[in-house]
């Protein structure tokens, strides 16, 4: 088992879940981050530990700072510094802009990309001091070719790049690499919402003619956190299915 | 806080940093004596922050330049909460 602790938000489902299993496989102690879904993250902790790793469930809103600093304190109080970061907390509040309602644009933004600004900010310190720390921000096919009916998804999806590699030019030096893996279609709950017309839209656009798995994300998140992704850094590593071809 | 304390602490944790603790006087040159870039500022800061159970917003570091400086600094916070 490593000394590494990882906190993956929003890992009670779907893409959280499927990177926090395979972080644990790796031999990270990971922190799995909810808000309001606690059986869902027990549920994950579960998987983690029938795998033979190691974790806490945490609560915590990744859109207030103070829920932010309690949740780290609990962290190192239970498990220690935090070498990798995966954030992967985010909403869908989809609508046209002309009609978008103000909360719709602020809840999403604020927990993407401010949520996970918030969590870099404090999980850095941590990094700074070992001289070595993961970030990894898992953005959107969304937030590089935009997506009618989720102006808020793909802004806040596409501000996560210019923050990952903003971050990334300040801690590089530092044993640090910050990045961005950028699903396409990926059969979560998150996905699930969305009514057929709009999949089979989506479907038509993916040569590989099928949603990805989310453990197929997971293994990117896996690959970044690694000693062998060093050298990869300030990146976007578009996950797609072709999509993007 | 007498300063000799806050300049061991200073000193400590630069030495950490493989920086040689000889040179770590009232006197030095944050960045140009000792070499510090932005970040390691910030770590050094955050590093007393904890040490000293203070607070030191950004904006005050703009006018420190040197470890006295700093010492300056720290000596006009008082332990959060205290």
């Amino acid at each position: 088992m490593s000394d590494r602790v990882a906190l993956v938000t929003g890992g009670s489902r779907g893409i959280g879940r499927a990177a926090a299993l395979v972080l644990a496989r790796s031999g990270l102690r990971v922190a799995v981050n909810y808000k309001e879904r606690a059986d869902d993250a027990k549920e994950t902790l579960r998987l983690i530990e029938d795998a033979g790793g190691e974790g806490i469930c945490v609560a915590g809103d990744v859109t207030n700072e103070a829920s932010v600093a309690a949740m780290f304190g609990e962290i190192h109080d239970s498990l220690g510094p935090i070498g990798v970061l995966v954030n992967n907390a985010g909403v869908r509040r989809d609508g046209l802009s002309l009609n978008m309602p103000d909360d719709a644009w602020h809840e999403v933004l604020a927990t993407s990309l401010t949520g996970a600004f918030m969590c870099s900010r404090l999980a850095l310190k941590d990094m700074l001091a070992a001289r070595w720390g993961r970030i990894i921000n898992v953005g959107s096919a969304a937030g590089l070719r935009g997506s009618a009916g989720q102006a808020n998804y793909a802004a806040a999806k596409a501000g996560l790049t210019g923050l990952t590699k903003s971050m990334a030019r300040e801690v590089a030096s530092r044993g640090i690499t910050v990045n961005v893996v950028a699903p396409g279609l990926v059969d979560t709950e998150m996905t699930l919402s969305l009514n057929e017309r709009q999949r089979d839209a989506l479907l038509q656009n993916i040569p590989a003619g099928r949603a990805a798995r989310p453990e197929e994300i997971a293994e990117l998140v896996g690959y970044l956190s690694s000693e062998a992704a060093s050298y990869v850094n300030g990146a976007v590593l578009v996950i797609d299915g072709g999509m993007a071809a | 806080m007498e300063r000799s304390e806050i300049l061991v602490t200073i000193k400590d944790h630069l030495e950490a940093r493989g920086i040689d603790g000889e040179l770590v006087t009232e006197q030095a040159d944050l960045a140009n004596d000792l070499g510090l870039d932005s970040l390691d500022t910030v770590e050094l800061t955050v590093g007393l922050e904890e040490k000293f159970g203070i607070e030191i917003p950004d904006t005050e570091l703009e006018g420190v330049v040197t470890v006295g400086d700093a010492i300056d600094l720290i000596q006009t916070k008082s332990p959060v909460g205290a």
